[in-house]
């Protein structure tokens, strides 16, 4: 059985890196992995999903209902892609959240944090501001990271596969920034217990 | 070479070169567009690499380098196949020499795309062998072999990934590269390469002399191979085979067709051992037709009874919802969880300072009663402002607005993009000159093709492989077509933009503005950089004309507009707010709304 997650936010919030960063550290551990992105237009703002089953040997789709995780980027997007999870998954999300253009353009409603919050419920959220964690490590941009980390405790590979994949999928020069964001991460998704 | 994590196209271009490729042409389209970006980033020593301004354009390009003996790729999606339709159909009669492989990727559900034709078809009707893989791992094998496969024929290799196996990921082991190169050299054989009628006549006879033994070869080549384990059968193509093998009882025979033509024979004999088949496949029912055939009275379930969806792709939920119906498993499983409604919709959007969303503003002031045609590229985007109404394909807005334009009158303004121009939109615009169409054309030009990954082309100044290259002038063009008013707009002056705009409409004939931007995203990468804009909160009144511009870094909260980081410094809302409330930004940075923040 492969360990399947979906990782969703926002075109442009580095998806495809995170997905790289588990790809990689599967191969660290010598374990199969598949996945599936979004490339094309459709990143242009719009909400994305990269599918991840690490283990995976069959087709690079997870199916609704079947996810064990979900990391979420945008806590509006942790909500639309919540079906996919089975019965007792868990949500990893960013408390962030891009105001679709959609709510200004066509005066649309907009759920309130609390509203995505009650609504992610069931899976137990883990709800970080990866944004403040991100730019304490050094760079806004490195969220992406904190969420990966937040959700370490939670995926079936090493903290050591995680941190090498790392290293070899972000630019050289950020991987101090970067290794700092997924401790700060790892820090604030660490259980309680 | 150690196991890596690879995005199917990578997989596929690393396989070109293992295959010892040395001329590689296409046009961009999602989702085949990363093997030729891959392949250009790499420089190989020795290969010519290139985008060409159409799939025609490159298809031939790359033909004739196999016709000299050199082993070449061309590359295309789907709907890129129609436009290099007329040199692939014949193709196949002239045949080739080096190792020609035509990949064609297609788009189950029409991700990015305007259709979901199956290239499986084209191979049929050109009489082409076509590999179908189903993994990246298979898709990698393949490719890399497909250029042998293509000689031991002399025919071209259609190579048919679908978006699944492109855009997704898998770990796989690449080869090593051959580093000797073929002396290139073409050989006149008139009877070859000129397809008079009396030279043809021979050739589409040689042709399907061949058919025969491809079936065969591909059937020794171990690609259609299958398993019997019951009574009962799936026979399965492409991606779709892995969704099966996901969820296929143990019971359950499994055959997985990987290229064409299948050999009845083996079809034949595989079916006789069953009582009942399903054909699982996506896109067109290619496989099922073949099974009915060769089935004899063995019943065949599919897409054509019902049990396997017709359109759209499939998942490993589809699968089993369909082996269900046909009475393979007991049960589907649990009805699937719906996705949460009511959650405002997220689509792609055109970027904050996307010249696009400022031309099709002035466009909806200026023509109000406008009709307006457009075209594939980031720029169809412009459906949500309402600014475009007709798509098809690719160079059809010019060519539309004429026919629309020739039938009921009035403004009709076509949109097109720089490089669709070039690719097809060019005899349009001849036409519509030649024939006295009534109609404004407005290029869109970013010198740049955006959507597809923002690969370069004619009017940008640098080739596929970043060498030099002149920069067509889209104003000359425009006029040696016999464009007598050919205006050039900066987009972000939306007085001036507006103006033009007034002008064309008050003309008649064929007039085209050129409204002339680089793109921002390849801006931002260039570290172009305008001071942001900034919304002074004791002048707005609320009103929301700027939200109705659309743009992205536009939020509006406590009654009040007010611009988030994704600015880009367009200054376009500025000219559009009734108020005079925006302006460029004096305020310290920190105290800028922050996109992304908590909420």
């Amino acid at each position: 059985m492969s360990f399947d997650l979906l990782i969703v936010g926002v075109g442009g919030q580095g998806t495809i890196l995170a997905s790289n960063i588990l790809g990689r550290a599967s191969l660290e551990e010598g374990r199969s992995v598949r996945g599936a992105e979004t490339h094309g237009m459709a990143q242009r703002g719009g909400s994305v999903e990269c599918h991840v089953r690490i283990d995976g040997r069959f087709g690079p789709l997870v199916d609704p209902g079947t996810a064990e995780l979900l990391i979420a980027f945008d806590l509006l997007e942790a909500v639309r892609y919540s079906h996919f999870l089975r019965p007792g998954g868990r949500v990893v999300t960013s408390t962030g959240v891009i105001t679709p253009t959609s709510v200004f353009s066509q005066r649309l409603p907009m759920p309130t944090l609390d509203e995505c919050l009650a609504r992610l419920e069931p899976f137990s959220p883990l709800a970080i501001d990866a944004a403040a964690l991100a730019c304490e490590a050094g760079s806004e941009l490195a969220q992406n990271v904190v969420l990966i980390g937040a959700a370490s405790y939670l995926l079936p590979l090493k903290e050591g596969s995680l941190l090498a994949a790392i290293e070899r999928s972000v630019p050289p020069k950020t991987v101090e920034v970067n290794r700092r964001a997924f401790e700060l991460g790892r820090a604030a998704g660490a259980p309680s217990s | 070479m150690a196991r890596q994590y690879l995005l199917g196209n990578e997989a596929i271009a690393h396989a070109a070169l293992e295959g010892g490729v040395g001329f590689v042409a296409g046009y961009p389209g999602t989702p085949s567009s990363e093997v030729i970006d891959l392949l250009r980033a790499r420089r190989p020593e020795g290969v010519h690499v290139e985008w060409s301004t159409n799939e025609k354009v490159a298809f031939e390009n790359a033909l004739a380098a196999a016709w000299c003996g050199v082993r070449a790729l061309f590359t295309t999606k789907h709907v890129g196949l129609n436009v290099a339709a007329d040199p692939l159909m014949t193709s196949g009669y002239t045949g080739v020499t080096g190792g020609f492989v035509v990949l064609s990727a297609d788009d189950p559900f029409a991700h990015s795309s305007q259709n979901e034709q199956d290239s499986r078809l084209y191979a049929a009707m050109a009489g082409l062998p076509c590999l179908d893989p189903g993994t990246i791992e298979e898709a990698h094998a393949m490719l890399r072999d497909a250029f042998a496969l293509s000689e031991e024929f002399g025919l071209p290799v259609l190579f048919r990934p679908t978006t699944r196996v492109c855009h997704s990921k898998a770990d796989v082991e690449l080869g090593p590269v051959p580093t000797e190169r073929r002396e290139p050299a073409f050989v006149r054989d008139p009877r070859q390469y000129v397809v008079i009628p009396a030279h043809t006549r021979v050739l589409h006879r040689r042709l399907n002399e061949k058919q025969a033994d491809i079936r065969e070869r591909l059937v020794t080549l171990g690609y259609n191979t299958g398993e019997i384990r019951g009574r009962r059968a799936v026979i399965a193509g492409g991606v779709a085979a892995a969704y099966v093998r996901e969820v296929l009882p143990d019971e359950v025979s499994l055959m997985v067709i990987r290229a064409y033509p299948v050999d009845p024979e083996q079809l034949h004999c595989f079916c006789l051992e069953h009582e009942q088949v399903l054909v699982v496949e996506e896109g067109a029912p290619v496989i099922e037709d073949e099974v009915k055939k060769a089935a004899g009275c063995v019943s065949v379930l599919g897409k054509r009874s019902g049990h396997v969806p017709s359109e759209g792709e499939l998942s490993a939920a589809i699968v089993r919802a369909a082996l269900a119906k046909a009475g393979f498993v007991d049960e589907a499983g649990l009805a699937p969880p719906t996705p949460v409604e009511g959650l405002p919709p997220r689509p792609p959007i055109l970027c904050a300072g996307c010249m696009h969303r400022a031309v099709f503003y002035a466009m909806k002031k200026v023509f109000k009663e406008g009709i307006f045609p457009s075209d594939i590229g980031c720029y169809t985007l412009g459906l949500q402002l309402g600014a475009v109404d007709t798509t098809i394909c690719m160079g059809a807005s010019i060519t539309v607005g004429s026919g629309i334009a020739q039938t009921v009158g009035g403004d009709v303004v076509s949109t097109i993009g720089d490089s669709t121009f070039l690719h097809t939109g060019l005899p349009g615009l001849v036409n519509a000159v030649y024939n006295g169409a009534d109609q404004v054309v407005v290029i869109l030009d970013n010198r740049v093709t955006a959507m597809t990954g923002h690969q370069p082309n004619p009017t940008t100044g640098m080739r596929a492989t970043g060498e030099e290259s002149p920069k067509v002038s889209l104003e000359a063009l425009c006029r040696a077509c016999g464009v007598d008013w050919v205006e050039t707009v900066d987009p972000y002056d939306m007085t001036g933009l507006i103006a033009t705009l007034r002008e064309a409409r008050a003309r008649k004939g064929v007039r085209v503005v050129i409204a002339k931007k680089p793109c921002v995203i390849v801006e931002r990468r260039a570290r172009v950089t305008r001071p942001r804009f900034e919304v002074d909160p004791s002048t707005c009144t609320g009103c929301r004309a700027c939200l109705r511009f659309g743009c992205p870094a536009l939020a509006f909260e406590e009654k009040q507009a007010s611009i988030t980081d994704l600015c880009s410094g367009c200054g376009v809302c500025a000219s559009i707010c009734p108020e005079g409330a925006i302006g460029k930004e004096t305020r310290p940075p920190e105290k800028r709304a922050v996109p992304g923040g908590a909420a």
